[in-house]
């Protein structure tokens, strides 16, 4: 059963404060960030529902909203989730090779994940990094002005973080 | 060196920290704002300084205020706009992660002119790490009086809050950003009624773009008559632009709107030459959605004068054979690079983007997107060339928000300017895969020394 910690349970009250009365339904974006953060990095529909309890709004009110915005995660992702920008200013610098390379290293397609749970690949339009392309989102940061030694670094980073945090 | 207002301290170190920001004149102007200019003269400065909204249409910021309505005991509300996602643009996450406190400080002042006490900055969702930046400098800024209750002892109370986005393009747009804002999908709202009478819970409301406001710090600092004196006609003040593709110092620069193409490209203060000793094939000089320009119309109008860097000039020919300042996402494409696979990358990210609500947008990107990959492939046929041209033109003008107008703007220009390098495709089905068409007649007419 998805449940937050009291903490973030919180967090939420904090979260919810910062609109005017009865417009609790403004929080629903933050919430669900925090929802996927929390429960597996993706949305299952027992997350959703817990959240619509928590704002006290409709279940499909927060399904319309988690299928339409694309940072919210409907199936499982992999531990490490690489966004990789492909929108013009990005392809005219070499994301298709750096695709490719994720695919020769990981064998892994966007929208694949690794068999061991670790990776995910996905391909998602213009974060705004344009003049530091190639780049890739990972979390909560931006890894830019990549090339195949930096895939390669970046690679290695994840694993000894996984080990680390087992 | 130009003019530098919003960027000129962002290189002093630890400016991100309130302290130091203070120390090098920062909240002056909340100070003259709220002690000696009314509400209605702080909007009387933003007015006479022509400042044009720096989100992408250029609407004049002050007219944009003077429109919100003021119903007695009704809550009015400022939302800024940095859902920042036009393919090319990253200048207000720049501004943001280096210089928050300028935000921060063009928010106060803005709030007390338009009366509103709890104002909101709409970020883009994978703009993590910058909520965070805000959040402490809105704290430290709260420690030190200029936000809360009974600010500075002039009874004006104001709060800020950061509301994180999700991935949308769309939502930058601002009906679909104060829909986002409410907590529902980002589908934009038929207009009228306007914002400004009818915006967030149905509230007055007014929405504008990062360095909008930022700008009005120095324009409360300098005067609006001042200001307007940089630039040139209606192109007052700085503008930032965010330079990428294939140039060989990508980033973020200001400049004061006086200064020629050529020389943003290649002066070593700017662009500083194209990458690799290649030359120059053509440019989205505004954001994605802003007509591209083979080398030859981008450097010169078809009258054969000088373009600069401002509305005026960047527009001069209309679409014909002009583009747009637009948002200031200055996009570069040496000779290498094939306009077919440009044009199909952007048409995806239009398909991709759209919210769905109008048939035209939401069936007309997907064909095109299509379609480009169609020709790109080899596989496309002449016909295509005139079905594509066909489809863009039913979008335009067909829908409730810009998206439509946004997705068919690229696909025109490209055809209009680029329309052999289709053919070409066409024609060499294998060749296509393998080679690109390359400069031909679009080449940069200027001798430029390689260095």
């Amino acid at each position: 059963m998805a449940q937050f910690s009291d903490k973030k349970l919180e967090e939420v009250k904090n979260i919810i404060a910062r609109y005017p009365d009865g417009k609790q339904k403004s929080a629903l974006l933050p919430v669900l960030h925090l929802a996927q953060q929390e429960f597996g990095g993706w949305l299952s529909s027992e997350a959703m529902d817990y959240v619509a309890s928590l704002l006290n709004i409709e279940p499909i009110e927060v399904y319309e909203v988690a299928t339409f915005y694309s940072m919210y995660n409907l199936k499982p992702v992999g531990k490490y989730l690489f966004e990789v920008c492909q929108t013009g200013p990005c392809m005219i610098s070499g994301s298709d090779n750096i695709v490719a390379y994720i695919y020769e290293k990981l064998g892994i397609k966007p929208g694949q994940t690794t068999a061991d749970g670790m990776f995910t690949l996905k391909t998602v339009e213009c974060l705004g990094a344009c003049g530091y392309a190639p780049m890739m989102q990972l979390g909560k940061y931006y890894k830019e002005h990549l090339t195949k030694e930096k895939v390669d670094a970046i690679i290695e980073e994840c694993r000894r973080n996984a080990v680390v945090n087992n | 060196m130009g003019v530098k207002l919003l960027l000129e301290k962002a290189h002093v170190e630890n400016i991100r920290l309130y302290d130091v920001y203070r120390r090098e004149g920062g909240y002056r102007s909340v100070e003259k704002a709220l002690k000696t200019l009314s509400p209605d003269q702080v909007t009387e400065e933003v007015k006479k300084s022509g400042l044009r909204g720096r989100g992408g249409a250029g609407f004049p910021a002050g007219m944009k205020w003077s429109f919100l309505a003021k119903p007695e005991g009704v809550p009015r509300y400022l939302v800024c706009n940095a859902d920042e996602s036009e393919p090319g643009t990253f200048k207000d996450r720049y501004l943001m992660e280096f210089i928050p406190h300028l935000l921060i400080e063009g928010l106060i002042v803005s709030s007390y002119a338009l009366g509103s006490s709890r104002t909101y900055i709409y970020i883009r969702g994978e703009y993590a790490w910058i909520v965070d930046i805000l959040e402490q400098a809105i704290a430290e800024a709260k420690n030190n009086g200029w936000l809360g209750k009974n600010i500075l002892g002039t009874g004006f109370d104001c709060e800020i809050y950061v509301q994180r986005g999700a991935g949308a393009y769309i939502c930058g747009e601002e009906t679909a950003l104060l829909e986002s804002l409410e907590g529902k999908r980002g589908n934009p709202r038929i207009k009228p009624p306007f914002p400004a009478v009818k915006g967030l819970y149905g509230c007055p409301t007014v929405v504008n773009n990062v360095e909008t406001l930022a700008a009005v710090v120095p324009i409360i600092n300098m005067g609006g008559e001042e200001y307007a004196k940089i630039g040139v006609g209606r192109s007052t003040g700085t503008k930032l632009i965010s330079a990428c593709g294939n140039i060989n110092k990508p980033g973020v620069y200001e400049i004061d709107m006086t200064i020629s193409v050529e020389e943003f490209i290649y002066s070593d203060e700017y662009c500083g030459g194209i990458r690799n000793g290649k030359r120059l094939k053509a440019c989205i000089p505004g954001g994605s959605s802003v007509p591209i320009l083979p080398a030859n119309l981008l450097l010169k109008t078809a009258k054969g004068e000088t373009r600069y860097m401002n509305y005026e000039s960047l527009s001069d020919g209309g679409f014909a054979t002009g583009s747009m300042m637009g948002s200031g996402g200055f996009i570069v494409l040496d000779e290498d690079q094939c306009v077919v696979k440009n044009t199909y990358t952007l048409a995806r990210f239009y398909r991709h983007e759209s919210c769905g609500q109008c048939s035209p947008c939401r069936e007309g990107t997907g064909w095109m997107e299509k379609i480009l990959l169609s020709i790109e492939n080899g596989k496309g046929k002449m016909s295509d060339i005139d079905l594509l041209w066909d489809i863009q033109r039913k979008i335009e003008g067909n829908t409730i928000c810009p998206l439509g107008d946004a997705a068919a703007w690229p696909v025109a220009a490209a055809i209009r300017h680029f329309r052999d390098e289709f053919e070409w495709h066409v024609l060499n089905p294998d060749k296509c895969l393998t080679e690109n068409y390359g400069l031909r007649h679009y080449a940069d007419p200027i001798h430029v020394p390689v260095a």
